[in-house]
């Protein structure tokens, strides 16, 4: 294995009763890069990433993760494992018996010997970060499905972790938060060199940020640059790229995209 | 013949794993209770909240039950001409049997149910999954301090089940059937004794609280992620501990005898 890549996914089988949602998917994702995941409803793109985050084991394959194989891992060894991993679920998942204030301090007050101070400080710079300025006193149930989901990616940022794992952070969001988002992770993964997994139905921000695309195709992954794959003659990603830009001006000659 | 058999071989199969199961959750908890971090904060907030969540109706029926007894008692015991006696037969049957079993079903109907719907609804929306990945483990942050407060709470809420109970049958005994006030207390205070009565009513209710605590959080824990999980985990878990701790309270008097 190479160390150039932080999670590796070899030879993935997976099904869930008689529905099958992988078959012998391999995939990696590079130290230091967006990799956006693509894929239609059902695709399998949040399995994929509770896979690599151990909430789930595949049936068959490896999954490494930061050199380690984490299939194998015991529960306190994957907690071991999850200090360098922050991640947006897609319905946030923040505990809902708190405010948004005690959801983003709560991974600092676990983890972290910052002083009282230094966790408000902390919290509201990153709330400020994600557009949620003055929320903290809010609770989670009092926020909009957009907010919501920032709220959560302010939680899963505050610890600055290695890697960090997007489940859809755009949808839902106006055009102004995507960009916002959107410049934020960009800037998270300049600044600090974050490896990111983001899934998105989002072409154009997908496009804007990804160096790698991987697209999850009957069961498997159809992997490369943005250039590459609009550029690809496989009929199934020509299908989905065709369907996302149906319409939109200037995307019509999909392959002239990425310019 | 054979299938029947086969049917219940695997019934047993399924019971035995079941039990595995929650034999290593409880071994789970019991770990995190020694282990540090200490989690009082969240204990206090979760004692707090069942204590008042069953409160007032702890309180309600411990009053009603009383009052029952006060008059059943007094019309049992005046056909002997015995009924100085009241005070004693109030107090011992609330002491030993009604008072804990009657606690512990009021509080796994209120807040055991509770329980066990709130962690269930935890695990559809992934908010255990959120704290999983925040390297908290669910069972330190969530389900020990609720199962250990039941533990807490139940003796309590079981010594002012008990209080309002006498409250209520001298109400009846004494304000409205006419029992003399000096006797009916004298006669309660001379049946009870400290080591078999209270250290008997102590016992059921804290083996009860962990009964309920542990049916509870377990049944919320392993709830499927949809409503119907919910509810189910709700349901599951009035039933299971309700008969559970009626099991256990005949186990407890036939071994203990109190
Ligand atoms: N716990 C589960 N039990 C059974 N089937 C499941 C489970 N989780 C996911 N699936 C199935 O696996 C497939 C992939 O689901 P997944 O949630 O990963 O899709 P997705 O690509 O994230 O879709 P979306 O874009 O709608 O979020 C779906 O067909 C779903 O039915
Ligand atoms: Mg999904």
């Amino acid at each position: 294995m190479s160390e150039a890549d932080r999670i590796q996914l070899e030879g993935i089988h997976l099904a869930f009763g008689s529905r099958q949602v992988y078959r012998n998917l391999d995939c990696r994702f590079p130290r230091g890069e967006i990799s956006v995941l693509m894929g239609g409803s059902g695709a399998g793109k949040s399995t994929l990433l509770r896979l690599m985050a151990g909430l789930l084991r595949p049936d068959r394959g490896r999954v490494v993760v930061a050199g380690e194989e984490i299939t194998s891992l015991s529960e306190r060894d994957l907690f071991r494992m999850r200090e360098r991993i922050g991640m947006l679920f897609q319905g946030g998942a923040l505990l809902d018996a708190m405010t948004v204030f005690e959801n983003v301090a709560l991974p600092l007050r676990e983890h972290s010997r910052l002083s009282e101070t230094d966790i408000r400080a902390e919290v509201e710079r990153r709330l400020v970060a994600v557009g949620l300025p003055d929320t903290g006193g809010l609770m989670p149930r009092e926020l909009s499905g957009g907010m919501l989901r920032r709220a959560a990616l302010a939680r899963a940022i505050v610890t600055d972790p290695e890697i960090l794992i997007c489940d859809e952070p755009f949808s839902g969001l106006d055009p102004l938060n995507v960009r916002r988002i959107e410049a934020l992770l960009i800037e998270l993964n300049r600044r600090l060199g974050l490896t990111m997994i983001v899934t998105s139905h989002h072409l154009p921000s997908s496009l804007r940020m990804a160096s790698q695309l991987v697209f999850l195709i009957d069961g498997g992954a159809v992997v490369g640059t943005p250039r590459e794959l609009l550029a690809s003659e496989d009929p199934r990603v020509r299908e989905f790229l065709e369907a996302e830009t149906a319409g939109m001006p200037g995307f019509e000659a999909v392959p002239g995209v990425a310019s | 013949m054979i299938s029947a058999l086969r049917t219940l071989g695997y019934r047993t199969v399924m019971l035995l794993e079941h039990l595995g199961h929650m034999a290593a959750f409880v071994g789970e908890i019991g770990l995190n209770l020694v282990r540090p971090p200490f989690r009082f904060g969240r204990l206090v907030m979760e004692t707090f909240d069942v204590g008042v969540l069953s409160l007032a109706i702890v309180c309600l029926s411990g009053a009603t039950v009383g009052a029952v007894l006060g008059l059943q008692g007094y019309n049992t015991l005046t056909r002997f001409g015995a009924e100085g006696s009241l005070g004693a037969v109030v107090g011992l049957t609330l002491v030993r049997e009604l008072g804990p079993v009657f606690t512990a079903l009021l509080v796994t109907g209120r807040a055991g149910s509770a329980m066990a719907a709130e962690i269930a609804s935890m695990v559809t929306t992934e908010q255990l999954d959120g704290l999983r990945m925040m390297s908290i483990d669910p069972i330190d942050f969530v389900v020990t301090p609720k199962a250990l407060a039941m533990v807490l709470v139940m003796p309590m809420l079981n010594a002012l089940f008990i209080l309002f109970a006498f409250f209520g049958g001298y109400v009846i005994g004494v304000q409205l059937l006419g029992v003399d006030g000096g006797t009916y207390v004298t006669s309660l205070e001379n049946a009870i004794t400290f080591e078999d009565d209270v250290a008997g009513t102590l016992l059921k209710s804290v083996v009860f609280g962990l009964l309920v605590g542990i049916i509870a959080t377990y049944r919320g824990y392993t709830a499927e992620p949809t409503s119907a999980g919910v509810s189910a985990a709700t349901t599951g878990t009035v039933v299971t501990a309700s008969v559970t701790i009626l099991i256990f309270d005949y186990v407890i008097t036939a071994l203990w005898g109190v």
